[in-house]
């Protein structure tokens, strides 16, 4: 491992310079950038910084400052960590998904994102410009859903430890102190709505992972739906819940659903949209596209009466456009999910049982 | 993108059920032989649009279901080794042996990967020279010719760290020994639309002929299914016998007579072990005298062994059509996808994981009480 070797060489000799290490110096992260002396410091300064510089980051302090005036708010946290191969994807990339993801989170709590933290853990031996990427993918993802990174944090683990990048991104945010989204409170007669097609996410990743092309490439649907939740709670307030269905798919999703509020959920094959190219893709790997991840969509109950409305403002949300109502909640079978099949059929929707394997033929 | 809706479609569904109500005067068991249709007819609900008297039970036809409880273990010495890189189709690694899983395996350490090609394992022989690359070759005769090709084209190029863990059976052994049992119910068959796909369906003329059963070639689509069940059915109302064509679309007479020479090529006809059914002669193939050299069980010196099965499992029967998964009383009990105790729960295309997962462990009463 000759690089790494003279990585550590070149460290060493430039500990005794003046002027800062120039960045082109290191091309991969070195076990050093997590050391918490110069070249951390360095990766922070060169790497991170010219991404994130706005707010209490920049300022370097062991925490950050938030103003926020809570009156008639609850303050809302949830945290989440991305490992993800490729790093790179259609559609996106480990730092929007690790954006998206902590956004989403909150979104789907009623709350509006006030600011999120991201902590790094590096392989020793990962490109630096795979991080600059990551770092100005994360900026832009952090603009487009209107939140700033406020805290941060690296730290470097010997080559074959890791898996180049694991990113942990926690945040905060606001909600109205009257809003109670829960998954408890679907009731019999609601409504549950889908935001767009479904398993978009999963299949991008496999089908890259797995060499599998199609006439058109499916890209992931990561995507900021702090925006598409405004809308829907400003229409319909009385939303019973929303979910962003991301592991384990809108199955598990409505799995918790139906166990936590003591229902019964019926969806409906024909109404749920999913992509030609991932119906595809799913038929050849012998997947279940309602198992599949999504990085970009929501599931929401609402009561029936508001359902039509609400299913028009999502649709005129450029994140809402294919919108669907794919089932009701009903009083049969509490805790269970079904599905009526394209056919006709009826089959009962189950939790995942441990991770969906590609199939033998 | 023209997708298969129009075989997903419900007006077409809903007049060919009607046509099968019509059609029939008396009860009827019709058998489908592969996991893969199994799954569609559980996914869609198939079943439940047929009337009561026409009964589907489900084949043998799960390539991982059968795979034998002491092959799955050499495969697991195999993987353990440090100098060997295990590569297997992904439904394969969950399915466990007599103590262990290939899962487990990897979680351990061992170099365990899922690839979709046999051929893929060719390639990481070449990047890995200094590791023996083994593959875990099993599969009816849709996945031989892709297996036979990564072993036909291991010998040409000299890959010498390249080896076979070989579990190949064929479906006309097990259609014999099904009609065969003293306890056999199967009065028709749909043959697996993908197998014939390879093989054709020659083979099953004398068959039907010999047994007097009508045998469909089937595909893998709802209405490939209900198509598949109509045929079945007009021939069984009309005292008819002999092979049908329902999935013209995909598989001639003859077959792919490029891939059955290959096949012929590396494998001979062996007798076979299945899991569950125990061993039907002629049933599989072992690879020829010339391909040994690529033989895993040769190479790491595994000595043919016979692992006892549980003995509260009743996969053997469920194979065989004789018992449905419900008729078990450890499924979904003592028998779940986590820890299956026999073959039929241990793949998604089984028939037993099949019933767990779309629900059918549940009274369906319950589902339908509307």
């Amino acid at each position: 491992m000759p690089n790494e070797r003279d990585g550590r060489l070149d460290a060493r000799e430039n500990e005794n310079t003046v002027c800062p290490v120039p960045r082109s110096q290191y091309d991969h992260v070195l076990l050093g950038h997590g050391s918490g002396g110069k070249l951390s410091a360095d990766l922070i300064q060169n790497v991170f910084l010219p991404h994130l510089d706005t707010g209490p980051v920049t300022e370097l302090e062991d925490s950050a400052t938030i103003p926020c005036d809570p009156r008639d708010h609850q303050l809302v946290m949830t945290t989440d960590s991305f490992v993800v191969r490729p790093l790179f994807f259609p559609g996106g990339d480990i730092g929007r998904l690790a954006v998206h993801g902590t956004v989403n989170d909150l979104a789907v709590c009623g709350a509006q994102p006030l600011s999120l933290s991201a902590a790094f853990i590096l392989e020793e031996g990962t490109p630096i410009s795979d991080l600059e990427r990551i770092a100005a993918s994360m900026r832009a993802a952090c603009d487009e859903a209107g939140v700033q990174i406020v805290t941060g944090d690296t730290k470097v683990v010997d080559r074959g430890k890791g898996d180049q990048v694991f990113i942990t991104t926690t945040g905060i945010g606001l909600r109205p102190a009257g809003l109670a989204l829960s998954i408890r409170n679907a009731r019999a007669g609601d409504t549950i709505l889908a935001s767009g097609t479904l398993g978009d996410h999963g299949v991008a990743i496999m089908s890259l992972r797995e060499g599998i092309q199609f006439e058109t490439t499916v890209e992931s649907d990561t995507a900021p739906l702090n925006g598409l939740t405004r809308t829907m709670l400003r229409v319909c307030p009385r939303i019973r819940c929303m979910r962003d269905p991301t592991r384990g798919g809108l199955a598990s999703t409505l799995n918790e659903l139906a166990t936590a509020s003591r229902a019964g959920v019926k969806i409906d094959e024909a109404s749920i949209p999913v992509r030609d190219e991932v119906r595809a893709a799913c038929d050849l790997l012998g997947l279940d596209p309602l198992y599949v991840a999504n990085e970009g969509k929501l599931i929401a109950v609402a009561p029936a009466e508001d359902a039509q409305r609400l299913l028009q403002a999502m649709r005129e949300h450029p994140l809402g456009r294919d919108s669907a109502i794919i089932g009701q909640v009903v009083d049969e079978h509490p805790g269970m999910v079904t599905q009526r099949s394209l056919i006709g059929g009826e089959r009962i929707v189950s939790m995942l049982a441990g991770e969906q394997l590609p199939r033998i033929c | 993108m023209k997708y298969q809706d129009e075989y997903r479609d419900p007006d077409a569904a809903r007049r060919l059920a009607d046509a099968i109500a019509r059609l029939t005067t008396r009860p009827w068991t019709i058998m489908e032989l592969c996991g893969g249709q199994t799954h569609t007819i559980l996914r869609y609900g198939v079943d439940q649009l047929l009337p009561p008297h026409v009964e589907l039970v489900h084949g043998p036809g799960c390539p991982v279901c059968v795979t034998p409880l002491e092959l799955i273990d050499a495969s697991i010495e195999i993987a353990g080794r440090a100098d060997v890189i295990f590569c297997s189709y992904g439904d394969m690694l969950r399915v466990p042996g007599s103590r262990d899983d290939l899962l487990n395996v990897k979680a351990a350490g061992g170099d365990v990967r899922i690839v979709y090609s046999p051929l893929d394992c060719l390639k990481i022989a070449e990047e890995n020279p200094d590791r023996t690359v083994v593959f875990f070759a099993v599969g009816f005769e849709t996945t031989a010719p892709a297996n036979a090709m990564a072993v036909w084209q291991a010998s040409r190029r000299q890959i010498e760290n390249f080896a076979v863990v070989v579990s190949h059976v064929t479906v006309p052994p097990a259609m014999t020994a099904i009609l065969d049992s003293a306890e056999n119910r199967v009065e028709g068959f749909l043959a697996a639309g993908h197998v014939c796909t390879v093989m054709g369906y020659e083979e099953y003329e004398p068959l039907a002929a010999r047994r007097k059963v009508p045998i469909v070639v089937t595909g893998f689509e709802p209405l490939d299914l209900l198509e598949g069940i109509y045929r079945c059915l007009c021939m069984l109302e009309a005292g008819r016998h002999g092979v049908e064509n329902q999935y013209s679309r995909v598989v001639r007479r003859e077959g792919n007579t490029a891939a059955r020479q290959l096949i012929h090529e590396v494998f001979e006809v062996a007798d076979r072990r299945w899991r569950g059914l125990g061993l039907i002669p002629c049933s599989g193939y072992r690879l020829r005298h010339q391909y040994q050299q690529f033989d895993a069980l040769q190479r790491f010196k595994l000595a043919e062994r016979h692992v006892a099965e549980p003995s509260d499992c009743i996969s053997g029967q469920i194979l065989q059509g004789v018992k449905r998964p419900s008729d078990c009383p450890s499924f979904g009990k003592a028998c779940t996808p986590q820890h299956p105790l026999g073959a039929t729960m241990v793949s998604s295309e089984g028939a037993c994981a099949a019933y767990f997962h779309y629900g059918r462990q549940t009274d369906s009463e319950a589902l339908h009480a509307e």
